[in-house]
């Protein structure tokens, strides 16, 4: 598969999500776009999730493997590290919060590159450098992400919760537009545009990149461009959307009598997509990284024993065997037997 | 080395991947860069299916008719085995963080070789047989068909991964690429594709003992020649027993340990700390092997050949167990030895006669390493030590990669180095501790036909080594893997000559001052001391 083929298939296939709502709202089909479609996709999102999710669970971990990323716990004196290398449950729980809630492990990045050193005999030295962007890119991707879906919740509550007004507020405290640009959405689009840049400029990304790897990318970014359309420029009725959104939430579900506007359906229909194709994708990693057996075990392995659900007994090589394949030269050597030659 | 190319050569990588699609490209079987296909003998000593003849460079594999369904039903009995391979067939995102962590792919440039590819070919196998997508989309799901070719590639590349963990470490989701290659390897055994060099070790040890095939009567000739020469050196003679019932600990290392040079210093040096100490241990003909060479192959071969160290712990009815300085092997003994053979309620949690210290953290396993051993020694002032007797060392520490990603025993050889040595240099701290690099030979990888991919896969830790050996006039690496001590010498007269490799042990045993001892000279390798440099007649 090349790379023109794969982006261009993703990208048409986004284009041709927008285009659906387009045409189908455009022909009168508020019920299907704005009830029906949202609801499939949310009933899909939630079966596969947990469908994976069970599947994990029900898969054996049959050894205990963690990745140690420091000092093991060994004698009182040597301090262990605690949270890359945590020997009990806490030292996990803390592990996996800095790995879930800080990407910890991406927070190691390096960038390795083979220089030109013509002192050297060989003409080249590699040199190792950190290498954060990665990290950034993410973090910021998924923290705007997060708190774009927060915000979210006012279209979702009635009466809205405290924090999502106080997260509002915050978010958009650069009053330098009106309506209150968030921050969150402006940080999630280029966070999103960083991250597909990358994955098109770097030759190495580039070559591992899969259609699924670019589609979403694109989708979320077509989710991102919608909402920001929506919010700033082809103002929608909120109200309305209010009604269609508590109408969803409350399971009464209702097409407002108002005009809410075609953006609003393309958005939805966005979202709608991506909803239902997480469990079949990837995306599925929201999930998983819970799952991760390098990672959610204690290194404690000589001190705790684990057992393996279907361990099974395997054909071996006894000593008995052993001594008698060599009892002859066993006994000239010298090496005590179990069973003397008889004479 | 004849055939390799020149370091400068070598040196030239190109790392921008071919413009042709991965799923297109298949390996190229360069002399150098792939390990023999083994013979049929080594399957049949251990029952190993498919055993015939088969040559890696021939067009036909001579697979089983089936050989497909095979594969197929062995994936899908592992994807409901293994969370593992489920979870990591699921979630990689392909952000590319691994990319350049592997030193295969460093050495290399080769795009097969980030472990995020090396595992999408298995992945891409797993999307078409076992996911709705990749039924259905096919290549644009990034699914293909499973064939011959497909085979082959597994074969070149898993075979170019030394199961050293550190994708898995920079991995966001701790995804890891040595869990793949176990049972990518467990896979393509069972249609009989093994190479020669790991299968020769399993069947060597499974019925002898250890890797190089040493029957028990040859294993105490040969420590005993090792006895020899401690006492030629030091003028102390080693008393080792063999096969003792009610010794009080078994004493199990690697068996490279007592094979060849410089490893087998590393053994003379086990050997003079027990003397010192006084201890009752045994060691045995047939636990002789602490390395696992069966699990480079499945975690059934692993767990057939790691059965022995309970079992003669279990006959002898020793109290517990010291295990020597190895890599893999301590792999195995620290995550899966207790697992596959265990409980080992036969024995008594580990106590050290000497200082009375209880290794807590060694309570269900029994089994101490003895870097952890001896650094409670040190600690408790049990060992009398010259250090200036290790001055003609200029040491840099390598961490092996399995001990360090896969246990985490990072401070105990270096706190006996600090106490051992004077001359010590770290090599850049992106290329030790957890992030160490491999060997590159590592996982039975050490095959002689492979000279050439062990020295691109060596090439990360060596460029490191050159670092320190040029700033500080470091001429030695110290580690605590024998098979370290077996690859590293070649990998250094390639990359580093002038850089002598040595294990922990023999340092501790050149320092160690023995009561009433005769005046020591030189070093176990017979090098005179710092200072003792024989005084060169003027006439000759």
């Amino acid at each position: 598969m090349s790379f023109n083929f794969t982006f261009f298939v993703s990208l048409f296939s986004v284009v041709a999500l927008v285009c659906i709502p387009l045409v189908g709202v455009g022909v009168g089909l508020e019920i299907l776009f704005g009830i029906a479609i949202p609801y499939f996709a949310l009933v899909l999102f939630l079966a596969g999730i947990v469908y994976h999710i069970i599947k994990w669970a029900r898969t054996p971990v049959p050894y205990r493997i963690p990745t140690t990323a420091g000092q093991q716990k060994t004698l009182p004196w040597i301090k262990s590290d605690y949270l890359d290398n945590p020997h009990n449950t806490w030292g996990v729980i803390g592990r996996m919060a800095l790995e879930v809630l800080f990407f910890r492990s991406l927070f190691r990045n390096l960038k390795t590159e083979l220089r030109k050193a013509p002192e050297s005999p060989e003409k080249g030295r590699i040199v190792y450098w950190s290498s954060k962007w990665l990290w950034l890119g993410a973090i910021v991707f998924h923290y705007s992400f997060l708190t774009v879906l927060t915000r979210h919740l006012k279209f979702f509550t009635e009466p809205v919760p405290f924090f999502v007004t106080m997260l509002e507020s915050f978010d958009g405290f650069l009053e330098i537009y009106l309506p209150a640009v968030y921050m969150s959405g402006l940080t999630l689009l280029l966070a999103l545009t960083y991250l597909l840049v990358r994955r098109i400029v770097d030759s190495k990304i580039r070559y591992i990149s899969l259609a699924s790897d670019y589609f979403p990318l694109l989708l979320i970014l077509g989710i991102g461009i919608s909402g920001v359309l929506m919010r700033y420029f082809l103002k929608v009725d909120i109200i309305a959307v209010k009604e269609l959104t508590m109408g969803l939430v409350t399971l009464h579900p209702t097409i407002p009598e108002q005009d809410i506007g075609l953006i609003f359906y393309i958005h939805l229909f966005l979202v709608s997509a991506l909803l239902a194709y997480i469990p079949f994708s990837k995306l599925v990693h929201m999930a998983g990284v819970f799952f991760s057996m390098t990672r959610n075990m204690a290194n404690n392995n000589r001190a705790v024993r684990h057992v393996n659900p279907w361990e099974y007994p395997v054909k071996v090589f006894s000593y008995t065997e052993q001594e008698d394949m060599f009892r002859k030269q066993m006994k000239k050597a010298g090496i005590p037997l179990e069973r003397d030659i008889e004479e | 080395m004849e055939g390799v190319p020149k370091p400068e050569e070598l040196i030239k990588i190109d790392y921008q991947p071919p413009s042709q699609s991965w799923m297109d490209s298949k390996p190229e079987f360069r002399e150098g860069t792939y390990c023999n296909a083994s013979a049929p003998k080594w399957l049949e000593a251990v029952d190993y299916p498919y055993a015939r003849e088969w040559s890696v460079t021939g067009d036909d594999w001579n697979l089983p008719e089936n050989w497909k369904e095979i594969i197929l039903n062995g994936m899908k009995d592992r994807l409901d085995r293994f969370r593992s391979f489920q979870l990591f067939m699921d979630i990689c995102v392909r952000c590319g963080a691994c990319a350049d962590k592997c030193h295969f792919f460093i050495g290399t440039g080769d795009p097969k070789n980030m472990p995020v590819l090396r595992a999408e070919l298995l992945r891409s196998i797993y999307r078409r047989y076992f996911t709705l997508s990749g039924k259905l989309f096919g290549k644009l799901a990034g699914a293909r068909e499973l064939t011959e070719d497909v085979l082959k590639e597994w074969f070149y590349y898993l075979y170019q991964c030394t199961e050293c963990r550190r994708c898995s470490l920079f991995c966001p989701y701790g995804i890891d690429m040595a869990e793949l290659t176990i049972l990518g390897r467990e896979l393509l055994s069972m249609v009989g594709i093994n190479t020669e060099w790991e299968m020769a070790s399993v069947g060597s040890c499974y019925t002898r003992g250890n890797h190089i095939g040493a029957p028990p009567h040859a294993f105490k000739d040969i420590v005993e020649f090792l006895c020899d020469e401690c006492e030629e050196v030091t003028g102390i003679r080693p008393n080792p027993t063999y096969n003792r019932k009610g010794a009080e600990y078994l004493f199990v290392a690697p068996s490279g340990d007592y094979f060849a040079d410089p490893g087998t210093y590393t053994f003379m040096g086990y050997l003079l700390l027990f003397e010192y100490l006084g201890i009752d241990y045994t060691l045995s003909g047939y636990a002789a092997e602490g390395g696992n060479f069966g699990y480079f192959i499945s975690h059934e071969m692993g767990k057939r050949l790691n059965y022995k160290i309970y079992s003669e712990a279990k006959r002898l009815g020793v109290k517990w167990i010291l295990g020597g300085e190895c890599g893999h092997m301590w792999r195995v003994l620290h995550q899966y030895m207790d697992t596959w053979n265990g409980p080992a309620d036969f024995l008594e949690e580990p106590v050290s006669a000497i200082t009375g210290t209880k290794f807590e953290n060694a309570k269900s396993t029994k089994m101490v390493h003895i870097c952890e051993f001896t650094a409670d020694l040190i600690k408790n002032g049990k060992l009398k030590l010259d250090k200036s007797r290790n001055d003609h060392i200029v040491l840099t520490f390598h961490d092996s990669c399995n001990p360090a990603r896969g246990m985490g025993i990072l401070e105990e050889p270096r706190y006996i180095i600090r106490n051992v040595c004077n001359n010590f240099y770290e090599m850049p701290e992106n290329t030790i501790r957890e992030k160490t690099f491999c060997c590159g030979s590592g996982s039975s990888l050490n095959a002689d036909e492979y000279l050439e991919m062990r020295f691109r896969g060596g090439l990360p830790r060596a460029n490191a080594v050159r670092y320190v050996h040029e700033k500080h006039g470091v001429n030695h690496m110290g580690c605590i893997c024998a098979i370290d001590r077996a690859v590293f010498p070649p990998l250094f007269e390639y990359w580093v000559p002038g850089m002598d490799v040595i294990g922990i042990h023999e340092m501790v045993a050149n320092a160690l001052i023995f009561p009433g001892e005769m005046e020591r000279k030189t070093d176990l390798r017979e090098r005179p001391f710092k200072g003792m440099e024989p005084e060169e007649k003027e006439e000759e």
